[in-house]
C-alpha cells in the first residue's frame, strides 16, 4: 500500500489557522497509508482571497512565492478543491504576461492534486482502512466539483468506510452560497443560498455532512450551529484518518 | 434604452428574497429545467462536447461580423428587404417610429424580443401614440401587469396563475378563473383581433444567416409566426451579433438553444424569413426590414477579454442553474439581462461602476458554464469584471470601486510574504478575539468588515495554536 516517496503538503490557510485538527488529520491519514509528509514551513496563503476579489498583483504576490516555494516538490497535495483549482488553473492566466513565470506556473500545475484525488486516481487508493459508526451526507463542493471534475473520487473513499452509510443529499452538487469574501459582503443572498444547502442537509437525516473543502463546512458549520442542529460537519480527512 | 436600475442590486435581492411566491416560482423553474437541461446534452447523439463545437461556431461568427453582417444585408436587400444598422437605442426606436407613420400605423403586435426591451421600443411606441401588443403569453401577461420580464425566456415565472386570473378579470373583464387553459383561451381570443388589426408586426431574431440571408425565430406559441406573417409591415430586431456563416451552424445552434432554453429537443416553430412576401406568394408582408442593433457591442467586440460573452444565444440556461439567481430573481438585476450571463453584459453595456454589485454579488460557481449550450466562461469574465473594478481601467471607464479593500489587500500581500509576519497576525487575531461573543465554542458576532458573516452564522474562532506551529513542534519533539 501506498510508496515511501514523500509528498509536499500545502495546508490553506483556513485549515492553518482555524482548523489545524483537519492539517493532524490530512499527516495521519497519509502516515497510516505509508507516505511521508514534507511540509515547507514558510507556506501561507495561495492568495484565492484576493484573486476572486479582483486584486491580482495581490494575488501574483502569492502565486510567485506559492511557486518558488512549492517548484522542487515531487508532488503537491492540499486538503482544498478551490485552493488546487487556484493553482492549477488560476496561476498560469496570472502570468499570461509573463512566459517564463508561466512556464512554471505550468510546471506546479501538473504536480498538484487535491486530497481525495491524489488517494483514488494516483495512489489507486480507495479503502484507507477507517471505520466510523453512522450515517454521512457529502456536499459537492463547487470548484473541486466542476473545475477539477473531482466528484467520484471522495464517494469512493466514503462508502469504503467501515460502519458507514452514505445518504445523498437532494442537490448535493449546488453551491453552499460561501463564494469567499461574497458571504461577507453579500450577507442576504449567500444566506439565502445556504438556507436552501442546510435544509437539504438536514432532510438527509445523517450523522455528519462531509466535505473536501474547509470553507463550505465553515459556512455549513456556522449556520448549523446557529441553528442549533446537532449534525456534525466533518473534512474527509478527519473521516478517513480516525481519531 | 431600458430603464438602469443596476445599482439597486442589494435592496431589490433583498425584497425578492422575502417574497415567498417569487421563492417557490424560482425553485420550481431552477427543479425542472436546470437537471432536465443537462440531461437533454447527455443525450445528443454527439454528446454534450456538442456544446464545444457550437462555441467554435459561434467564435467564428462573431471574430467575422464585419464579412458577414455585410453579406447578410446585401442578400436581404436583394431580395427587397430594407436593413437598418443602428448604431444605439436611440437610432433604432427612431427608425421604428419613422417607418410606422410613413405607414400611419396605429397598432402593432409583437413577438417576444430582449432586444426590443433593452432598447425600451414599447416605451418609445406607446409614448408616441402606437398601441403595442405583446403576444407571447408570458409577455402579455406581465405587460397588462405594467411590469418587465423577470427571466430570459419565461417572463412570467414570479406570477402565479391566482395573481393572473385576477389580473385577467381586471384588465379583460373575463370571470375569475385560475385554470391555466381557460386563462390561454381568454388571452388567445383578445390577442386574435389584435393580430388581425395590427398595421406591422415587430419581431427579434434568434440567429441569422449569412449564407441564405436569413433570420431566423423559434417559438413555442406560434405567435412569432403570426405577428411576422399576418400584418402587412414585419420589422425584426437583432443584436449584431447574432449571426452564423452558415446555414449548417443553425441545426448544431438551434438543437443546443432549445435544449439549453426549454430542455426541448426543437422548439415548435423555426421559421426562417429572408425579406417580404414575393410576387407569387399570397400571404406575408409587403415590407420587411432588418435592424441590426450595436448599442455597446462593438466596443464589447474590440475587447479580447469580453468578446466571448457576444457568443451568447441567450437561452436562460445559466439562469436555470444559477444559485444567486435561484434566489434574487431577475428584477434585481435591474436590466433586460438577468443571472450569469446578466451579470456580465449588463456592466458592459450599461458601465461598469453602476453594475458592479451584479459580477461582486454571486458567488462564482460555475454551474453557469456547465449549462451554457455553447460553453460560455462566464466565470471568467466575472472575474474580469471584478479586477476592472478592483483597480479602475481606463479603457472602460471604470474608477475603483473601494478603495478600502484595496487597502486591506495590500496589507494581505504584506503579510503572507512572509511567514513570522503572518503568523504574528494570527496571534495579534487570537489575542484580539477573546472580545467577541462566544456560543458553545462558537463566536457569534464579529463587527467591522465581517459582520455580514455572523448576521446569520457562527464561526469557529482562531485556534490557540495554528497547525504550521504544531507540526514545528512534533517534529522538535521527536
Amino acid at each position: 500500500m501506498g510508496n515511501d516517496k514523500p509528498v509536499t503538503l500545502f495546508i490553506q490557510c483556513l485549515v492553518d489557522g482555524m482548523y489545524p485538527k483537519v492539517g493532524e488529520a490530512v499527516v495521519r491519514l497519509l502516515e497510516n497509508l505509508n507516505i511521508p509528509v514534507d511540509i515547507p514551513m514558510d507556506q501561507t496563503c495561495c492568495g484565492q482571497p484576493a484573486f476572486n476579489s479582483g486584486y491580482r498583483r495581490e494575488a501574483l504576490v502569492a502565486a510567485r512565492r506559492f511557486i518558488e516555494i512549492f517548484e522542487k516538490a515531487r508532488v503537491i497535495v492540499c486538503p482544498s478543491g478551490s485552493c488546487v483549482d487556484m493553482v492549477k488553473h488560476q496561476y498560469p492566466v496570472l502570468f499570461k504576461d509573463d512566459p517564463a513565470w508561466q512556464r512554471r506556473a505550468l510546471a506546479v500545475s501538473r504536480k498538484i492534486f487535491e486530497l481525495t484525488e491524489y488517494i483514488v486516481d494516483v495512489l489507486k487508493i480507495e479503502d484507507v482502512g477507517a471505520s466510523f459508526e453512522g450515517t454521512v451526507t457529502y456536499h459537492d463542493s463547487c470548484h473541486l466539483l466542476r473545475n477539477l471534475g473531482v466528484a467520484d473520487q471522495p464517494r469512493k473513499l466514503i462508502t469504503k468506510v467501515r460502519g458507514l452509510k452514505l445518504i445523498e443529499m437532494e442537490n448535493a452538487q449546488k453551491c453552499c452560497g460561501f463564494g469567499g469574501l461574497f458571504s461577507v459582503k453579500f450577507p442576504d443572498i449567500s444566506t439565502a443560498i445556504l438556507e436552501e444547502k442546510i435544509a437539504h442537509i438536514i432532510a438527509a437525516r445523517a450523522d455528519a455532512v462531509v466535505g473536501c473543502d474547509i470553507s463550505c463546512l465553515m459556512n455549513i458549520e456556522g449556520m448549523l450551529k446557529r441553528k442549533n442542529v446537532s449534525i456534525k460537519t466533518l473534512h474527509i480527512a478527519q473521516l478517513l484518518a480516525g481519531p | 434604452m431600458a430603464e438602469i436600475k443596476t445599482e439597486y442590486y442589494k435592496q431589490n435581492a433583498v425584497k425578492a428574497i422575502g417574497d415567498p411566491i417569487l421563492q417557490n416560482a424560482l425553485s420550481n423553474v431552477q427543479n425542472r429545467l436546470g437537471p432536465a437541461t443537462a440531461l437533454c446534452y447527455q443525450k445528443l447523439a454527439e454528446g454534450p462536447d456538442l456544446r464545444l463545437k457550437a462555441h467554435k461556431i459561434r467564435e467564428f461568427a462573431v471574430n467575422n461580423l464585419d464579412i458577414l453582417l455585410p453579406v447578410l444585408a446585401q442578400k436581404i436587400r436583394d431580395r427587397g428587404g430594407k436593413v437598418f444598422f443602428a448604431r444605439n437605442a436611440e437610432a433604432a426606436t427612431a427608425y421604428c417610429l419613422e417607418v410606422a407613420r410613413e405607414n400611419r400605423i396605429k397598432m402593432v403586435v409583437k413577438g417576444k424580443s430582449m432586444v426590443t426591451e433593452e432598447i425600451g421600443l414599447n416605451q418609445v411606441l406607446e409614448a408616441n401614440g402606437i398601441e403595442v401588443n405583446e403576444t407571447d403569453l408570458g409577455e402579455y401577461i406581465i405587460q397588462l401587469a405594467g411590469e418587465s420580464p423577470s427571466h430570459i425566456i419565461a417572463p412570467a415565472i414570479h406570477k402565479t396563475r391566482k395573481e393572473i386570473g385576477r389580473l385577467f378579470t381586471e384588465k379583460l373583464g373575463i370571470p375569475y378563473s385560475e385554470d391555466p387553459p381557460v386563462l390561454t383561451q381568454a388571452a388567445r381570443k383578445f390577442l386574435r383581433e389584435k393580430f388581425l388589426k395590427a398595421g406591422m408586426g415587430l419581431s427579434g431574431c434568434n440567429m441569422a444567416c449569412a449564407e441564405t440571408g436569413h433570420i431566423t425565430t423559434v417559438s413555442n406559441e406560434g405567435n412569432i409566426r403570426m405577428s411576422t406573417t399576418l400584418p402587412k409591415i414585419h420589422m425584426a430586431f437583432m443584436g449584431m451579433e447574432r449571426v452564423t456563416a452558415r446555414l449548417e451552424d443553425h441545426d448544431v445552434l438551434f438543437r443546443l438553444l432549445s435544449r439549453g432554453a426549454a430542455a426541448q429537443n426543437m422548439a415548435g416553430y423555426v421559421s426562417y424569413i429572408g425579406g417580404p412576401r414575393t410576387p407569387d406568394q399570397l400571404d406575408g408582408p409587403d415590407q420587411f426590414h432588418l435592424v441590426i442593433l450595436d448599442n455597446g457591442r462593438s466596443r464589447i467586440l474590440a475587447d479580447p477579454e469580453f468578446r466571448e460573452a457576444l457568443f451568447c444565444i441567450r437561452c436562460a440556461a445559466c439562469l436555470n442553474v444559477c444559485p444567486a439567481y435561484g434566489k434574487i430573481g431577475g428584477h434585481s438585476y435591474g436590466y433586460p439581462y438577468s443571472g450569469p450571463i446578466g451579470a456580465v453584459i449588463t456592466p458592459l453595456l450599461t458601465g461598469i461602476n453602476r453594475a458592479k454589485d451584479l459580477f461582486l454579488g454571486e458567488p462564482l460557481c460555475g454551474a453557469c458554464k456547465k449549462a451554457c449550450p455553447v460553453d460560455i466562461d462566464l466565470p471568467r469574465m466575472l472575474l474580469a469584471l471584478r479586477a476592472k473594478a478592483a483597480y479602475g481601467d481606463h479603457q472602460w471607464a471604470v474608477t475603483r470601486v473601494n478603495p478600502r479593500e484595496k487597502f486591506l489587500f495590500e496589507i494581505f500581500s504584506i503579510l503572507i510574504r512572509n511567514r513570522k509576519l503572518y503568523d504574528l497576525a494570527m496571534k495579534a487575531g487570537v489575542f484580539f478575539q477573546k472580545w467577541l461573543p462566544r456560543k458553545q465554542g462558537m463566536i457569534s458576532h464579529i463587527p467591522f468588515v465581517f459582520k455580514g458573516w455572523t448576521q446569520s452564522r457562527d464561526i469557529k474562532p482562531l485556534a490557540r495554536t495554528n497547525f504550521l506551529t504544531l507540526w514545528k513542534n512534533r517534529n522538535q519533539k521527536s
